[in-house]
């Protein structure tokens, strides 16, 4: 084996290690339960608090996708994509409650789908434009929200979490702005001021 | 040579004393605006405000509907913690805090730092969104 390959090899070991933690839902959150220990209850308490905004914006997100794609307005790669997003959602959800346990936080209920509706005036949904103007705006909502709250947690483990969910939100904003035929933003840094 | 200069008559021939009294002036000038300049920064534009509610506010929040967080309509002048039927922290529902232009900033700048033990977590730094943002939340009638 070629010497100079062995670095390359270590590194990439180590990072299908990562990849093997970060697969799993709870593994999204990995390695914080140590540092959650070293923290004082409080700050515990306060980190878990804004896991479980987050946690209801995610039951939300969940929920919103569902309204869509149960409308019947979606054509069928539109759904697609609008199932897959809204499976990133339920994985967000899955590791935000392993996490809100692990930290002895008692994760949000999810609400009936009807509440939901209601909140986000589904009635309003004649078409798919709407419904895709309506998940955009959710999205950038979610991406403000997460990068918002990065500075309140104690545990700087939270923070980059939440980086990784704006990350997600973004991705979906973007492409649903796409479909949108909306033009992407026209300065930089527009997110999270 | 000489000119007046606020009342106050000033010596300004030439050299040191122009640059000075030239300098003086300037000063002058920017200290006139300071103030003109921080209400500038604190009078917000609802118009802008609205589209920064819903890119900001919108994950969360909405004018007319309970969602993660509380509606809107009518916050301006509402006690917190006040919605009925809303699930607030017990923090948030104990507070006497009033919603205000100044109260409504200081949340946003750091909401655990007006009601310790409230749950948002958000916070907003950028002065002039959150002058727009407030601007537009004045502007919401309760329904």
């Amino acid at each position: 084996m070629n010497s100079s390959l062995a670095p390359a090899r270590r590194l990439f070991l180590s990072r299908s290690g990562q990849l093997t933690l970060s697969a799993a839902a709870v593994g999204l959150l990995a390695g914080t339960s140590g540092a959650a220990r070293a923290q004082s209850s409080m700050a515990t308490a306060a980190d878990a608090t804004i896991l479980n905004l987050a946690l209801g914006l995610e039951h939300e997100a969940i929920n919103a996708y569902q309204l869509g794609a149960g409308s019947g307005l979606l054509q069928k790669a539109v759904l697609d994509v609008a199932v897959a997003f809204q499976s990133h959602h339920k994985a967000h959800r899955d590791a935000l409650i392993a996490t809100i346990e692990k930290l002895g936080g008692k994760p949000v209920m999810e609400k009936k789908l009807d509440e939901y509706a209601k909140a986000l005036d589904a009635a309003s949904l004649k078409n798919q434009t709407d419904v895709l103007t309506l998940a955009a705006r959710l999205e950038l909502g979610a991406t403000n929200a997460y990068l918002g709250v990065i500075p309140a947690f104690k545990d700087v483990k939270f923070a980059q979490v939440a980086a990784r969910l704006a990350a997600d939100e973004t991705m979906h904003y973007t492409a649903l702005t796409g479909a949108l035929g909306q033009s992407l933003p026209a300065g930089a840094l527009s997110f999270g001021a | 040579m000489s000119h007046t200069m606020s009342g106050h008559r000033v010596q300004s021939l030439h050299g040191p004393r122009v640059r000075w009294a030239r300098g003086a002036r300037v000063g002058l000038v920017v200290l006139a605006t300071l103030p003109a300049m921080a209400i500038a920064a604190t009078e917000g534009d609802a118009t802008r405000g609205a589209k920064a509610y819903v890119a900001r506010c919108g994950g969360c929040h909405s004018v007319d509907a309970d969602r993660i967080g509380p509606q809107h309509a009518g916050v301006f002048g509402r006690r917190a913690g006040s919605v009925a039927g809303f699930d607030y922290s017990p923090a948030l529902k104990a507070s006497r805090v009033v919603w205000t232009t100044k109260t409504l900033d200081q949340w946003l700048v750091d909401p655990d730092a007006l009601i310790p033990g409230q749950r948002m977590g958000y916070r907003l730094d950028d002065a002039a969104t959150r002058a727009d943002i407030i601007a537009f939340l004045v502007t919401l009638r309760r329904k």
